[in-house]
């Protein structure tokens, strides 16, 4: 997962190390905060960078799974999928559509089923493997995905769409910087919890279990329930990233719950560097807006996808550590926890 | 009653019997040692009273309960703690962090979020890396510690949570003399609160630390007793005189 510790510098010249990942985060904060403005009259872009952050959350999601638990999740956009569907309904059936109950009980939605998934495939009287646990998350999202396709009521192959607008008391969240602004809330504060949690003694016990969790299992851990629990906050984040993209699209359909979109939330965080949090949004950045350019470039509208294929190929494959491992050195990317120096 | 008490275990693998009826008591505070040759099932029988397997047939009882099949995690917190006979500390955290990981094993998940025993652990972490001389490498990876070194580190996290017994295979394989010799040194003052089961190859160094020994051939118990009565034991010293 992570690389080889061999070439770590001396321990003198670590200590005063100049961290590069939070000056990465912070670039990336104010890119989010400052670039919408300097799109305002190009209403696409701003439709565009939207999408970004709310499947940022997405593959935030993932990396929590894989990156910092070792949980191989082939079915992320199954919690996804559902939340989308849940705000559909609500607003369809209920007429209802206020953000500040429906995005809590959309997370809620996602992370009951994640802990209901994991009592099955995690918390077994054997361990899993993680092949087990990639193979039934899969098979989770390809059976929904299924499923729906053929259920009238949540409208079939053509899932539902003119969800009613997201809204919070009279007002109501077209596509737009108003519904960018919510959506990067989301993230941000997603985004805080998650590094509280990855940089706390608790994050110090998943590392533990990435690397050795029969060994942790010894120390008296009980490792598949910390799994579970870590499975299921992330199935709240993939919640919350699908309600919020439902009302966005104004549309959900059987392909946002299954293996596909999964497996692209699996790509956008191995593109940007699992298991450093903002790898993931880098990640979905850098796929959505090359997309977005290649598509726009006449030369090439007809074989785009190849070279966006070919280019994830590489990375993948000859960067395991993706674009922030060509900046971020290994030993910062291992971290430490508890807010260490502090109590020191 | 003894602390810990082995009785008719039997560990099959297929046609193999790894283990057939073993007996082991170990009192509390007693340093007890396992010998015997390569493949006599010395790790076999460490790994049934850790619970990384389960025996076939045979009771293990420990601190008056029964823990035949219990759970690893229910029995580390039961008192009982090892070092396998591969290094297994995790390289990839810092030597500080991995002793901070077996010392916060019982602590819940929201105090484990809010890092709660973080400040208070630090004495703890520090005195168990001080008491195996490596305060100086907490900010190093445990990766980059040498061979000898990750051993101490390993037996330093057995013993931070203050076990009541403390299991050991080979903790002085690949180990310098002197190593060795600062091993036994190191091990020696745990006496006072933990008892040890120990797997040595090393007769000299296990001669020198244990109470009692227990020597296994082709998974049956040859003998147990105080060092002087092994050793004079004609069958031990044939065995021995065999493989060397
Ligand atoms: N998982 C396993 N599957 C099959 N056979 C095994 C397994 N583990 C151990 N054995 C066999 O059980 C016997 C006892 O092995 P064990 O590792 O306990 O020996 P040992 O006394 O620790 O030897 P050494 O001194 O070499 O460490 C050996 O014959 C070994 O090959
Ligand atoms: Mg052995």
């Amino acid at each position: 997962m992570t690389a080889t510790t061999g070439a770590a510098p001396p321990v003198a010249a670590r200590r005063g190390a100049f961290r590069i990942l939070p000056a990465i985060e912070l670039a990336v904060l104010a890119l989010l905060l400052v670039v919408p403005f300097l799109l305002a009259d190009r209403p696409e872009l701003i439709t565009l960078l939207t999408n970004v952050v709310i499947l940022s959350l997405l593959a935030l999601s993932f990396d929590l799974c894989w990156g910092f638990s070792g949980i191989m999740s082939f079915g992320q956009a199954l919690f996804f999928g559902v939340a989308g569907y849940g705000v559909a309904l609500v607003g369809r059936d209920l007429e209802f559509s206020q953000l500040w109950a429906t995005l809590p009980l959309a997370m809620l939605a996602g992370g009951a089923l994640a802990a209901l998934l994991a009592a099955f495939l995690l918390l077994g009287r054997k361990a899993p493997t993680s092949i087990f646990v990639a193979f039934g998350t899969l098979t989770g999202a390809y059976a929904a995905e299924r499923l729906v396709a053929g259920w009238q009521y949540v409208g079939a192959g053509n899932g539902l769409s003119a969800i009613k607008l997201m809204a919070f008391g009279e007002y109501e969240f077209v596509e737009g910087l108003d519904f960018y602004a919510v959506a990067l809330t989301a993230l941000v504060l997603v985004y805080a919890a998650s590094r509280t949690l990855v940089r706390s003694q608790l994050g110090l016990v998943l590392a533990g279990i990435r690397q050795n969790e029969e060994r942790l299992a010894f120390f008296g851990y009980r490792v598949q329930v910390f799994k579970a629990v870590v499975f299921s906050l992330a199935g709240m984040v993939a919640g919350l990233s699908g309600a919020l993209y439902g009302y966005h699209q104004g549309f959900t359909g059987p392909s946002n719950l299954g293996p596909g979109l999964s497996t692209t939330a699996v790509i956008y965080c191995l593109f940007g560097g699992s298991g450093t949090l903002i790898g993931p949004v880098l990640g979905t950045v850098a796929i959505e807006v090359l997309s977005y350019v290649l598509a726009d470039i006449d030369a090439i509208r007809q074989f785009w996808p190849v070279l966006l294929g070919v280019v994830l190929l590489v990375v993948v494959t000859f960067q395991p550590t993706g674009l922030l491992g060509l900046a971020v050195s290994a030993r910062e990317r291992i971290g430490t926890y508890g807010a260490r120096k502090a109590a020191r | 009653m003894a602390l810990l008490q082995v009785s008719g275990v039997t560990k099959t693998y297929g046609p193999l019997k790894a283990l057939d009826g073993v007996d082991l008591e170990v009192e509390a505070g007693s340093f007890h040692g396992l010998i015997g040759p390569n493949g006599s099932g010395k790790s076999t029988l460490l790994k049934a009273i850790a619970g990384a397997h389960f025996p076939t047939t045979g009771r293990i009882l420990f601190d008056g309960g029964d823990i035949t099949t219990m759970p690893p995690y229910q029995r580390a917190r039961r008192g009982l703690s090892l070092k396998f006979q591969i290094t297994s500390v995790l390289t990839e955290l810092s030597v500080y962090d991995n002793v901070l990981l077996a010392l916060q094993a019982t602590e819940g998940y929201g105090a484990l979020f809010r890092s709660r025993s973080r400040a208070r652990l630090d004495g703890e972490v520090m005195a168990a890396l001080e008491r195996f001389r490596l305060a100086g490498r907490a900010d190093d990876l445990a990766g980059e510690l040498s061979h000898g070194e990750q051993q101490w580190l390993e037996i330093a996290m057995a013993l931070a949570p203050r076990p009541k017994l403390l299991l050991l295979d080979e903790p002085t394989g690949g180990m310098s003399p002197e190593e060795r010799r600062v091993t036994g040194e190191l091990l020696a003052p745990i006496r006072r609160h933990c008892a040890l089961v120990i797997v040595e190859h090393d007769l000299d160094f296990i001669k020198n630390i244990c109470d009692r020994l227990t020597m296994l051939d082709q998974g049956r118990v040859l003998g147990t007793g105080s060092v002087a009565e092994i050793e004079g034991d004609a069958r031990v010293q044939e065995i021995y005189t065999r493989r060397v």
